[in-house]
């Protein structure tokens, strides 16, 4: 347990000891259909509401990621949840149907960073032996929030992105086949982009300066990542960040991913991509774990991030804040990386 | 303004800057050509139903100049209808301005707000909300039609 810049180290390390994934029906069309735990045809997820729907994908993930973990909720130390909509009442809800102590987050779409990092630390600390962390967004639950009613018929442009439905939970414990070896905790970032049709372009300085500092804290070389997935930038902001890192000589191009073009074909309708705490959470945990146990990567980065602004924040002109977390995961088979040098 | 909050200022005018003409030239550029044709082909089918429903009104013994009212009433009602059924969303998002310019864009932005709101309750949810999207094009469409009057009677 050290830190260095921005940079935790985990020195246990602290372990994916369970992790699943609960999705919608469009998700459940994308690449990755048969990777998800559950898929849901129905989008309230049989609920009469879709926040309700929401709730409900939570619990289920939080279940399985549990059963997974071989835990009960009783056996879990502290519950790490946040969500998109107002007062993070899915977080809250969920809290109330499960008997675990509970820190409620917020980082929009970068909360799967922020409950992973500090679930790991809470763990590393010796604080828990584990902890769950939950997040998930739902499409039409954050449209009507921050857009429009669902049903309203706009055109959107082709910087839009997709708010992903489903909800993605990860047991950190002592044991498991993953290892969380660090965090890197970005700052806020804004660079006056005021537009929440282009959230992409507006987080990716965010993304940027968070992996530029990641790999100057941990003093890895850029080779020693298999590979680098930011959490929801799009098409349009996966540009922007890579010509940013490549004006600080960091080009990985060749090992970079973003979960927000990956969630979805192209032919789904969802302009640049996916976006919303669901869309790193399921992809990272669905897709990018499946890589790491099958020993096809040995050992990645992901880099949730998140737009910190509100429908109020923007209807009275106000740019958007932004934020990255960065966690580093390897295959425990791979063997440990050792933080000699810290 | 203190001179230091001015100085970062200045500084993150530079950095803003700095950053526009990094993501300037990649940002994708609307469909223009694709956009106009189908608002114009979508726009101008739903106008040709109206006239349709015109002539038929026509047809049924309303005078042609009174044959517009309930023309409208049946094109919103048919547009609210599509938002029901789900289908206006998906029509909007290829046809744009083509849907959003005749009445049937009015119609969807109520009907799309009541629908949404209805598990908030009668009252403060479709009540309420239904006007969220629409209220403003009353309010200007009003005050508007007003200031018109008032300058016609003049």
């Amino acid at each position: 347990m050290k830190k260095r810049g921005q940079t935790l180290f985990f020195d246990k390390p602290p372990r994916v000891q369970g992790a699943a994934t609960v999705v919608g029906p469009k998700e459940g069309l994308g690449p990755f259909g048969l990777d998800f735990d559950k898929v849901h045809q129905d989008v309230r997820a049989g609920e009469n509401s879709f926040e309700r729907g929401e709730r409900r994908m939570f619990l289920e993930a939080a279940q399985l990621a549990m059963q997974k973990a071989g835990v009960t909720d009783r056996e879990v130390d502290f519950l790490l949840a946040g969500d998109l909509l107002n007062q993070i009442i899915s977080s809250g809800f969920v809290a109330r149907e499960l008997n675990i102590p509970y820190f409620g987050l917020y980082g929009a779409c970068s909360t799967f960073g922020e409950t992973v990092a500090l679930g790991a630390a809470l763990v590393d600390a010796g604080f828990a032996c584990t902890v769950l962390g939950i997040t998930g967004s739902h499409n039409c639950g954050a449209e009507r929030q921050y857009r429009y009613p669902t049903e309203y018929g706009v055109q959107r442009p082709a910087t839009a992105q997709w708010t992903a439905t489903g909800a993605g939970a990860v047991v950190v414990g002592l044991e498991g086949d993953i290892l969380v070896r660090a965090a890197t905790i970005g700052k806020v970032h804004d660079l006056g982009i005021k537009d929440p049709f282009n959230m992409g372009t507006a987080m990716a300085p965010a993304a940027a300066d968070t992996i530029y500092q990641h790999f100057r804290d941990t003093g890895l070389e850029l080779k020693q990542v298999d590979l680098i997935a930011t959490g929801d930038l799009g098409m349009v902001g996966r540009e922007a960040n890579l010509a940013l890192l490549e004006r600080q000589g960091l080009d990985i191009g060749d090992r970079y991913l973003d979960c927000g073009v990956m969630l979805y074909y192209s032919h789904q309708q969802v302009e640049a991509g996916a976006s919303g705490c669901a869309c790193s959470a399921v992809v990272t945990i669905a897709h990018l774990f499946k890589r790491l146990r099958e020993g096809d990567l040995r050992r990645i980065l992901v880099v949730p991030t998140g737009a910190l602004h509100s429908p109020t924040s923007y209807l009275q002109g106000d740019s958007i804040p932004c934020i990255a977390q960065a966690i580093l995961f390897e295959a425990a088979k791979g063997g440990e990386t050792k933080w000699a040098h810290i | 303004m203190t001179r230091h909050a001015e100085l970062e200022k200045k500084q993150a005018e530079g950095k803003i800057g700095e950053y526009k003409s990094i993501y300037g030239p990649k940002q994708p550029k609307p469909p223009l050509a694709k956009n106009l044709f189908y608002a114009f082909v979508v726009g101008g089918l739903i106008c040709v139903l109206g006239q349709f429903i015109k002539n038929i009104f026509i047809g049924l013994g309303f005078a042609p100049e009174q044959a517009g009212n309930p023309t409208v009433a049946t094109v919103i009602f048919l547009a609210s209808l599509a938002t029901g059924l789900g289908v206006f969303d998906n029509l909007a998002r290829v046809a744009g301005a083509g849907t959003a310019v005749p009445v049937t864009g009015f119609a969807n932005a109520i009907t799309a707000a009541a629908m949404e709101f209805r598990r908030e309750g009668l009252v403060l949810g479709v009540g309420g909300k239904m006007f969220s999207l629409a209220g403003s094009v009353i309010v200007f469409g009003v005050v508007s039609a007003f200031i018109v009057g008032l300058l016609s009677a003049l």
